[in-house]
């Protein structure tokens, strides 16, 4: 398979010519996640779209001067100067219009892009007139290909990424700060609007460096789509950080690598899917609030209420006489379940010898069945006891569906907790010993009468 | 204790019927539950205060009773029947950071938005409608305010629009998510009164409240509420110094005033 | 400067434009949706790419669908993605039109191998041309009039526009405030959601194919921002749009043709300058209200 070594060589970047191609994707995508996570944490993804688009009056602006006095305008330095300009300019304007007036941060940024594009491409049509003066590299700089980068981008892209990310790691703190809690952060006396300008700022550099090599639209899925898959993995912002990085690393690095051997290929796209492919995989499974794994904690949970109910219903039904037998129908009357609920619950619990039917829909517990049944119901009234007991912070800590309350609550806190509900209650209530009393009354007779 | 003998969750018996009935309700976010085992026989006619520490699920019991947030157990009723089938009998103020106060519209037109319901799709806003928009804006006290853009209240009078908005509705019962938060004393004074005059024209009134020491005064039925439900019934017998204790934990500095209100209301 | 018919048509062309997109979009700026326009312009390539690949034509009919289904898909996911998997809702929006933008390349690539591709592949319609594409000529008292082809879709979807707005006004108005209380109410904020999504589809779409795509995303955005600025009600704010969008179009144009001889240069992209003429009137309506400070 010669496709597959290919890809591997380029991957594995012993292949000399798109060796620092595929480095220098990585390190954009590396530099763009980092920053992309502290956008996404503004709620201002977007604002890369924003800044990419309002670089091209900045850029044609930067031409159109340069051919006037001269100049061929195909100068790297200026155009990526009035890139940074326009970029900048729009970055302001952003700002300005969220600060004065009632418009939300979404309207100013579509209002930015809108006009500065505009204002680009009423530029762009006066310099196609200029006889002589090719505005093609001007949109092959919108629209940039990494193909076609020669070694000065690269080393332009490689330093900004550098520069870019050493500075989000210098300012890590600040920018926390202010994602999280921007009136705090003014309480504290942070410098909020200069804080705020500097990670547009930086946004700016790189957008502007990552244009010319990749493109508008790589660029904007760069500063968003790997900040967005690692929300899937994590909570902590230091992991956010540097999973968002990571994976905007991997995928520049494997798209660079794949669109390297597959020519015909746009290698932004190749690359934008790549990033995609990493978004859906934690989308789907990602630890902290992937689908799957949300879906499954939910059936879960769904199941767990169930079956928890129904141990807690019989025992409690029969807790003066553990021997006797409940009927479908009582057990429906106690609760608001539906019956195709109460029946797979019931048919669960059966078959894993909790319950068993003693005639034609009537059940009473297992010997196995009460010693779960007294687990849960100790487990439920402790938590009941440690809400009343320990009630301005309990909300926080309950946990009803741990094993035992031992795996939230510290021990020792349980056997105080224990031992204060002895107290309160010094007869001892229930089947067993450790089984605390209900702090409310239980339903019994009526229903069980009903039987 | 007792024999076991009542049923805590007995429907109320005929001469009482129950507004609401909510049986089992548990919703969790994530795989946590916020509340669990919510069981409530309220009944009619009643000015129902839901009283608990932050994050004791006040809301979310609201919101699930409303079908905004799916529920993961239980069921709630509404005068006996599924709100789904009563949703036009239900008027619901939200909490008054949910919406965004620069949008266009004037107080007026948010009063109006409670009589969309009976007007159902498409038809337009009639000069009925608009009457009695009006009215209900007089009655909270802001007849003066109708064409005022709603950015341009003060947060009590934004409050009293919600409100308006809720009565324009003409709903019998009324889910209140805390109207009285940062309101100014002469709003809270307006509440209250609308409160009485809900309750008297038979209206069962199911609200937030955080502020302990007005309580007792405010409402005459009481459910606290931490996860679960510690104790509801009549405010005489369940605004106690045990059941607070119970519901709050050992946070001094509620207690206190929650006793003064306590030692009050004994006194009267 | 001379005005010819051709004028006319243009800033007649730049009317409709504006006035259908800014009737959608100023229920997008109220509900915090105003990158959508920019999001689908771009995520209608795979829509393109398959009815191209279907026809094999540049212009059919079923472009114009394959586009209108895409547009519709990104409103979709992205309010999947939103709601299920709790991103933000920019994100998400980035997150689906970049990646329908890649697949929309790589099938034009691939399949299509040779279809010259650059900016001009996005930006498709041009302004400045529509006059020349006739669709229907009446004559009216011995004066003939060639309506193009544009200004007859526009007006159409114009008045589609403007009946389902007035339809639902009532609705639009009460779940774009108070989406919970509208659901509680009965009144599904989801629905209206995907209406005005599904409106947002049809109406940029036609109106890229028409006249560019830089024009509609500015009128769907620009000019009921600047409305938002001058008043307090919703009815006048459409009013507003409207007016705005009327002037920005016909000054946008006046400017096309009167600037760039100032500068040595014969005329400029007019469908640029009325972006950029609806952000001079949005940056004056700004600093015609009083600013305020906000922390």
């Amino acid at each position: 398979m010669e496709s597959s070594e290919a890809i591997w060589r380029t991957v594995l970047l012993l292949d000399y010519n798109t060796r620092l191609v595929v480095l220098a994707t990585a390190l954009l995508g590396l530099a763009s996640g980092l920053i992309g996570t502290f956008l996404l944490l503004r709620k201002r993804s977007l604002m890369g779209d924003t800044l990419a688009h309002a670089t091209l009056p900045g850029l044609s602006l930067a031409f159109l001067l340069f051919v006037t006095f001269g100049g061929s305008g195909k100068s790297l330095p200026v155009l990526l100067l009035g890139a940074l300009a326009g970029g900048g300019l729009g970055a302001l304007g952003v700002l300005w219009i969220r600060k004065y007036t009632r418009l939300k941060d979404d309207a100013a940024m579509g209002i930015v892009l809108s006009v500065f594009f505009s204002a680009g491409v009423v530029l762009l049509s006066m310099i196609q007139k200029i006889p002589g003066a090719s505005a093609a590299g001007l949109e092959s700089f919108l629209y940039g290909s990494v193909a076609s980068m020669v070694l000065t981008d690269l080393y332009v892209l490689m330093g900004a990424a550098i520069f870019a990310t050493a500075l989000a790691l210098l300012c890590h703190k600040e920018f926390r700060l202010l994602c999280f809690d921007e009136h705090f952060a003014l309480s504290q006396g942070w410098p909020v609007r200069r804080l705020d300008a500097a990670l547009l700022g930086i946004v700016t550099l790189i957008t502007v460096a990552g244009l010319q090599a990749v493109g508008l639209i790589l660029m904007i899925a760069f500063l968003i789509i790997p900040a967005a898959a690692a929300r899937f993995w994590t909570d902590r912002l230091d992991l956010l950080l540097l999973i968002s990085a990571l994976l905007g690393a991997v995928s520049g690095w494997l798209g660079a690598g794949l669109s390297a051997v597959l020519p015909k290929a746009p290698a932004g796209a190749v690359i934008i899917l790549c990033a995609t492919a990493c978004f859906i995989l934690s989308l789907l499974v990602g630890r902290q609030s992937g689908l799957i794994w949300r879906v499954y904690r939910q059936t879960q949970l769904k199941r767990q209420t169930t079956h928890q109910h129904l141990l807690r219903a019989i025992f409690e039904m029969t807790e003066s006489r553990p021997e006797s037998a409940v009927t479908q129908g009582a057990l429906a009357a106690r609760r608001s379940w539906t019956r195709r609920e109460l029946c797979r619950g019931i048919r669960r619990a059966c078959k894993r010898g909790f319950i068993e039917a003693t005639a034609s829909e009537e059940w009473k517990l297992t010997p196995l069945g009460i010693v779960e049944a007294i687990r849960l119901t100790r487990n439920h009234r402790l938590w009941e006891h440690y809400l009343l007991e320990y009630a301005d912070i309990a909300p926080a800590h309950v946990d009803h569906n741990a094993d035992t309350i031992e795996h939230v609550l510290d021990p020792g806190l349980v056997r105080r907790l224990e031992a204060r509900i002895g107290k309160l209650y010094p007869k001892g209530h229930g089947m067993t010993p450790d089984l605390p009393p209900s702090p409310h009354q239980i339903a019994q007779s009526s229903e069980r009468s009903s039987s | 204790m007792s024999n076991a003998t009542q049923d805590h969750r007995a429907r109320p018996s005929a001469s009482t019927p129950s507004a609401i009935s909510i049986r089992d309700l548990t919703v969790a976010y994530q795989q946590k539950p916020v509340i669990w085992d919510i069981d409530l026989e309220l009944p009619k006619g009643a000015l129902i205060a839901v009283v608990g520490p932050n994050g004791a699920g006040k809301s979310t019991l609201l919101k699930s009773a409303l079908e905004l947030i799916p529920r993961t157990a239980g069921e709630v009723l509404v005068d006996g029947a599924p709100f789904r089938k009563q949703r036009h009998r239900v008027a619901y103020v939200p909490q008054r950071e949910s919406v965004d106060w620069d949008f266009p519209v004037n107080a007026l037109e948010v009063v109006t938005m409670g009589t969309y319901r009976r007007l159902g799709w498409f038809r337009p806003v009639t000069r009925a409608c608009r009457e009695r928009a009006r009215n209900a804006l007089a009655q909270v006290g802001l007849a003066d305010y109708a064409t005022r853009q709603i950015s341009k209240l003060s947060g009590g009078q934004q409050q009293r629009v919600f409100l308006a908005r809720a009565l324009a509705q003409d709903a019998d019962i009324y889910f209140m998510d805390e109207p009285f938060a940062a309101v100014d004393a002469s709003t809270e004074q307006a509440i209250v009164e609308l409160l009485h005059t809900l309750r008297s024209a038979g209206k069962t009134c199911l609200v937030v409240h955080h502020d302990l020491a007005t309580v007792p005064r405010y409402f005459n039925w009481l459910v606290l509420l931490n996860m679960r439900v510690v104790k509801s019934g009549p405010m005489d017998e369940t605004f106690t110094a045990e059941n607070l204790r119970k519901t709050y934990g050992g946070k001094l500095s509620l207690m206190s005033d929650a006793i003064s209100a306590f030692s009050q209301q004994a006194k009267s | 400067m001379t005005w010819l018919w051709l004028d006319t048509w243009i800033v007649v062309v730049g009317i409709l434009c504006a006035l259908s997109t800014g009737l959608l979009g100023n229920f997008l700026v109220l509900r915090r949706m105003s990158m959508m326009g920019d999001a689908i312009s771009h995520a209608v390539l795979p829509g393109l790419a398959i009815g191209y690949l279907l026809t094999g034509e540049r212009t059919s009919v079923w472009l114009f669908i394959g586009a209108v289904l895409t547009g519709l898909l990104t409103a979709f996911f992205t309010t999947w993605i939103n709601r299920n998997a709790k991103v933000e809702h920019g994100a998400s929006m980035g997150i689906v039109f970049t990646s329908l933008f890649a697949i929309g390349l790589i099938l034009m690539v691939g399949a299509a191998g040779n279809v010259e591709l650059d900016a001009s592949c996005v930006l498709f319609g041009a302004i400045e041309l529509t006059p020349l594409d006739v669709a229907w000529q009446v004559s009216l008292g011995g004066v003939v009039l060639e309506i193009p082809r544009a200004a007859l879709v526009l007006s159409v979807v114009l008045i589609i526009n403007l009946l389902v707005i007035l339809l639902f006004f009532k609705e639009w108005r009460l779940t774009s405030f108070d989406p919970d209380m509208a659901t509680a109410n009965g009144f599904s904020a989801g629905l209206m959601h995907y209406l005005l999504m599904a409106l947002t589809a049809v109406t940029t779409v036609a109106a890229f194919e028409a006249v560019g795509s830089i024009i509609v995303i500015a009128m769907l955005i620009v000019p009921p921002a600047a409305a938002h600025l001058l008043t307090d009600r919703l009815v006048p704010m459409l009013i507003w749009t409207a007016l705005i969008g009327i002037a920005s179009a016909l000054l946008g144009h006046l400017a096309a043709l009167t600037i760039p001889p100032l500068f040595g240069f014969e005329d400029a992209s007019s469908a640029g300058m009325m972006g950029v003429v609806a952000g001079c009137l949005f940056t004056l309506a700004a600093l015609s209200t009083p600013l305020r400070r906000r922390t």
